[in-house]
């Protein structure tokens, strides 16, 4: 193979875990820019749900095509069900405070799992076996290409649901005033229900595609979340967009470092990522996409 | 100088706090020792995050360079030398500090979280290299601390020690924070914008909030080797640094009895727990929701931390605040 396709073969695959990176960032954005909290439940949300849909496949071997439907479902009955009874109730409280309910909420999701589930690690099946794609020299594995389709097809309608519904229309007032939202007879509080709700269907979504290639166990979904974090903050925080690209950015470049062939790179590839990142934000304060933000501090 | 609580208070404290090794059980003095380390690492960041505003998901690293430093330099000339090792870890780490420094000049308080929280990541990282190329993977083994060549009793050695500096470095902090520097940080994190133009300098002032928040847990971490015997960078993990964000947050964001409650409540909490969930089989899932329940339930009913909570509630009563407000 020659080098320019073995390279080609590295971005194809950084894609796909990018992807998912974008998945996972999208859900806590949309959270976070109703609710101004950075939802660090989000991996556990995320583990919960895919154990459902690992559930759904391996206990009752229901197919794919109604395994991702459970899992998304028990993603948006978690969001709403957190939104309701953890952070409603603590509304008043500071936004950093707000940081450790989610906290909470994790470690609560995290000690239920594993007493439904256990603690060792299972393996998730494949959605769609057969012979990888081929494209050029570069071999695309199905998994792969539905992981990118998937995505790509989730985030768009999740850009037309914002844009044209009217659900989606009270999202976005809710999230550039809440007050002004308010008077205009939306019920923020379901505003707020629905994007906890939409947002851990969505990390449901990326728990699902990116479980079969990392397996499935309690905590697996962590550094999912953080990548995804990372590629919220890379693509400016309060971007939908700039989460696809920070995604995807973020996947091409761990995926290339992997393709560095001194051992230590690729060691210290999440701290290339991260000072990478820094870099970024040093040099962009807001991100490749995100808007300059004067809120109060 | 100011002290909010009066001298005999402190004198009170400090008898009891001295005596309570001999009179509880060693492993609890080993538990209240690590506490202690974890309240000098609370007050660290509550300098940083709620005095001068400024967000850290990363300093389990401050906590893992301070152990490795001390530890590498105990293990290396012998336990005699922790005397100068722990000043010395808290000196490098807190220099350390200034490498955050820079992307807290430019950047808002969520795009901080991830550059911190990679500093966090990158730390350990790199520590874990060097165990692989210094061979000590299963951790370095650090000595007893020694009077010249006098091998201490580690547990209530290390407690002693651990209270000393938790009052000493309390008096500095609460110096501190009534100082010009103090309050240098309270304007910044009110609002930059306007401190600035009170003639505050910005990279100036948040570079002295990084170094002191990263020397207090520098010491910490120096503590932390000591008092458990050896060191591993796993141990200084995301959820390290998370535990740490927890208690200040619990105890009370900007109040320096709030980060000794959070860090006394966080620390203990767990082995109270496990008195108490005695079923081997559900351990982990009652403890995990009962801790998690509790974190929520208490930012519920007390959205500003527990010490704030108390604060407001003694309003009401004269006696009360006269011991919590002061006046």
């Amino acid at each position: 193979m020659s080098e320019f396709w073995q390279y080609g073969q590295y971005i194809v695959g950084g894609l796909a875990a990018g992807s998912v990176y974008a998945l996972m960032a999208l859900g806590m954005i949309l959270i976070f820019k109703t609710t101004d909290i950075v939802n660090f439940a989000q991996a556990d949300m995320t583990m919960f749900s895919t154990f459902v849909g690992y559930a759904v496949l391996t206990g009752l071997h229901w197919p794919f095509a109604l395994a991702l439907p459970a899992a998304i479902l028990a993603g948006f009955v978690l969001g709403i069900v957190t939104e309701r009874l953890a952070l409603r109730p603590a509304r008043n409280a500071p936004v950093i405070s707000l940081l450790i309910t989610t906290l909470g909420v994790a470690l609560i999701i995290n000690a239920i799992a594993g007493f439904i589930w256990g603690y060792d690690t299972k393996s998730f099946p494949y959605a769609i076996g057969g012979g990888p794609v081929i494209l050029g020299e570069v071999r695309i594995k199905r998994q792969d290409v539905l992981t990118f389709g998937v995505a790509l097809v989730l985030s768009l309608s999740l850009f037309a649901f914002l844009k044209f519904s009217r659900i989606g229309i009270a999202m976005r007032a809710t999230a550039q005033n809440k007050l002004a939202a308010q008077l205009m007879g939306i019920n923020v509080h379901r505003i707020s229900a629905m994007c906890w709700g939409i947002g851990a269907a969505i990390g449901a979504v990326s728990g699902v595609l990116i479980a079969p290639v990392i397996s499935l166990d309690l905590n697996v979904m962590v550094s999912v979340m953080l990548k995804g974090f990372a590629a919220a903050v890379l693509g400016g925080f309060t971007s939908l967009h700039g989460a696809l690209v920070g995604g995807v950015v973020i996947g091409v470049i761990e995926s290339l470092l992997i393709a560095i062939p001194v051992d230590w790179v690729s060691q210290f590839r999440e701290t290339f990522v991260f000072a990478l990142i820094i870099l970024v934000l040093v040099v962009r304060p807001h991100g490749l996409l995100g808007e300059a933000m004067h809120r109060g501090t | 100088m100011r002290f909010s609580i009066s001298g005999s208070r402190w004198l009170f404290a400090a008898v009891i706090v001295i005596l309570l090794p001999f009179l509880l059980p060693g492993y609890w003095t080993y538990q209240l020792s690590l506490a202690g380390a974890n309240i000098l690492a609370a007050l660290g960041l509550n300098l940083l995050t709620g005095y001068a505003g400024q967000i850290s998901l990363g300093h389990a690293g401050f906590l893992a360079i301070g152990s490795y430093i001390a530890a590498l330099m105990t293990a290396s000339l012998g336990g005699g030398w922790f005397w100068a090792a722990l000043p010395l870890a808290g000196i490098i780490t807190g220099l350390t500090g200034l490498i955050l420094f820079i992307p807290a000049l430019r950047l808002g308080t969520i795009y901080l979280a991830i550059a911190t929280l990679g500093f966090g990541a990158a730390v350990s990282q790199v520590l874990i290299r060097i165990s692989v190329v210094t061979n000590t993977y299963e951790g370095i083994h650090v000595p007893i601390p020694a009077i010249g060549s006098i091998p201490l009793e580690r547990n209530i050695a290390m407690y002693l020690i651990t209270a000393g500096l938790v009052f000493l470095l309390v008096w500095v902090a609460q110096n501190v924070i009534y100082s010009k520097l103090g309050r240098a940080f309270i304007a910044i994190r009110d609002k930059e914008l306007a401190a600035e133009a009170m003639g505050i300098s910005l990279p100036r002032y948040k570079a002295y909030a990084f170094v002191l928040s990263a020397l207090y847990t520098g010491i910490a971490g120096a503590l932390h080797a000591h008092i458990v015997g050896i060191t591993q960078a796993e141990v200084f993990n995301l959820g390290t640094s998370i535990q740490l964000f927890s208690m200040i947050v619990l105890g009370g964001l900007a109040t320096l009895p709030g980060s000794i409650v959070g860090a006394l409540f966080l620390s203990l909490l767990p082995e109270l727990l496990k008195l108490l969930v005695t079923s081997q089989n559900y351990y982990n899932a009652i403890y995990g929701v009962m801790y998690g329940g509790l974190l929520v339930v208490v930012i519920i009913f007390m959205p500003y931390g527990i010490w704030g909570a108390l604060v407001r509630a003694s309003v009401r009563f004269p006696k009360l605040r006269k011991f919590f407000v002061g006046a």
